[in-house]
């Protein structure tokens, strides 16, 4: 938890705070456009599924592994999903080693309830046989961090997945060095994430626009409905600006999830 | 979300299964000031929720490079009982689920608590769940609340939060767990009733833009009820000792 800004934290949050008093940023995007995305599949060939996603200048490192495990008790005809995200402290000056932060914790657990709710991963499909099912170990690793943790995650996230194979099964043991299909795919969730500074609403903040942020809005849809939504900071939202960022998720789905179809 | 295999029938003639219509909170009671040690206090019954909230401070922070200069800073840890909830036996120790919730509800607090007038101290707040049945961070929201004004710390206002969310097409307020585990969407919700601000919202399920607006509405609606329950526990503190002078005279 960073409580005392630092010097050029402090002047950088205040320039940022004027600017978007005057419906300005400081890289001279508008208010509801995405910095440039890129999306790098597969580049970890030990991982079943890999991703590298540029956002600006925040980038996130996803990786799918897959291991096989008893389904849990109470859902005993089905794989898992485990997601996990690192803060690492090669990643910015602000993060520290040690036990998982808040701020980790809680961006691992919103990328997986829209994982989840949107019922991306058919889990049915890693059920190999009675007592056995592939888990999931989704892990986010943050490698360098200008802001917009939550949809880079979920950008990186995705594409893991789609970029990931399910390993061979053959006598009762799994064989990692053979993958025979694709992992299997039902739908495909977004996350769109504004800040509030002052009045002003945001889309895709970077980092010294997080920092100076009163509030946080994450709303992740499937195109069709809400999947997910997680305020975040000590500010407030009016009905009508949440209302308005609901509208501009479901605009930005199409583009979202291109990056995540290509390749 | 539990498994959608044997989920039971949550409507059953229009009504839920513990009789409630769609817009209806369970039955909720607060106590205010009911810890000694503690700088204020609450404990709140939603349903068959039994949930405690105190608060400490304000006080010196401490490891003192936690201190910030300007302003005080809050602490707030949410945990259930170890015996609190009807399957299993809960892990000691906060899980991620339950830092996660003590962070959200630590933001809210943050923007209404004046906290520029105690600077270098820290204000604690723990919620404590001893039985759950869906809704806890909703629940331990409301009463910490009440807690934090029994403790005569000054806030903006006095803030409330209540889920919604939705049972098949129809938008439900309140979810007990049996609706909670199979419910397609969950949205605990925390409003300012001053402005009706949304301090503190999360959702998971499936909802459409319209389903949120009905959930929104239905919360503040539900809001007008459960602050006066608030206020009531608050003058009661008062009322009680009222009662206690009258009687000796």
């Amino acid at each position: 938890m960073m409580i005392q800004m630092n010097a050029i934290d402090y002047v950088n949050s205040k320039y940022v705070r004027e600017l978007a008093s005057k419906k300005m940023r400081e890289d001279g995007r508008d208010a509801l456009s995405y910095r440039e995305i890129r999306v790098a599949k597969g580049l970890i060939k030990n991982a079943e599924g890999s991703a590298q996603v540029d956002l600006g200048a925040t980038r996130v490192m996803a990786g799918v592994k897959m291991v096989l495990e008893s389904p849990m008790e109470d859902t005993p005809d089905v794989g898992n999903l485990i997601v996990s995200a690192e803060l690492l402290p090669l990643a910015s000056p602000d993060f520290e080693s040690g036990p998982p932060s808040p701020e980790s914790i809680e961006l691992a657990r919103v990328v997986d309830r829209g994982i989840r709710a949107a019922e991306c991963i058919d889990l049915g499909s890693l059920l190999v046989e009675e007592g056995k099912a592939w888990s999931v170990y989704l892990d986010l690793y943050i490698l360098n961090y200008d802001g917009n943790l939550f949809d880079s995650g979920m950008l990186a996230a995705m594409s893991a997945l789609k970029d990931a194979k399910v390993p061979a099964y053959s006598n009762g043991k799994a064989v990692m060095s053979e993958r025979v299909a694709p992992l299997k795919l039902n739908n495909v969730v977004s996350s769109c994430t504004f800040v509030k500074i002052g009045d002003t609403l945001l889309l895709d903040p970077t980092g010294n626009e997080e920092r100076a942020a009163d509030a946080r809005m994450t709303i992740e849809t499937d195109g069709k409905v809400i999947r997910a939504m997680q305020k975040g900071l000590s500010g407030s939202f009016s009905r009508q600006e949440i209302s308005d960022i609901i509208g501009a998720a479901f605009g930005k789905h199409d583009e979202l999830k291109a990056h995540i179809d290509k390749g | 979300m539990a498994s959608k295999a044997n989920k039971p029938e949550l409507i059953v003639g229009g009504k839920r299964l513990d009789g409630r219509a769609f817009d209806e909170l369970r039955p909720i009671k607060i106590e205010a000031g009911v810890l000694k040690n503690a700088d204020g206090s609450a404990y709140i019954e939603q349903g068959n929720n039994k949930i405690l909230a105190a608060v400490y401070g304000p006080k010196e922070v401490f490891p003192k490079h936690d201190a910030d200069p300007t302003k005080a800073i809050i602490r707030c840890k949410y945990s259930m009982a170890p015996f609190s909830s009807l399957e299993g036996h809960g892990r000691s120790g906060p899980n991620r689920r339950a830092i996660e919730i003590s962070k959200v509800i630590r933001e809210a607090f943050e923007n209404v608590v004046l906290l520029e007038e105690f600077p270098n101290n820290e204000i604690d707040i723990f919620i404590e769940i001893l039985q759950g049945d869906g809704g806890t961070r909703a629940a331990g929201l409301t009463a910490a609340s009440v807690a934090l004004a029994s403790a005569g710390i000054p806030m903006k206002d006095l803030i409330y939060a209540v889920s919604a969310g939705k049972i098949g097409e129809e938008v439900v307020l309140d979810f007990n767990m049996i609706e909670d585990n199979y419910s397609d969407a969950d949205m605990p919700i925390a409003i300012a009733p001053r402005n009706n601000e949304v301090l503190l919202l999360q959702m998971d399920g499936s909802l459409t833009k319209q389903q949120f607006e009905k959930a929104v509405d239905l919360v503040i609606g539900a809001g007008k009820k459960i602050s006066a329950i608030q206020k009531d526990a608050l003058r009661e503190v008062y009322a009680k000792i009222e009662r206690k002078y009258e009687n000796k005279e």
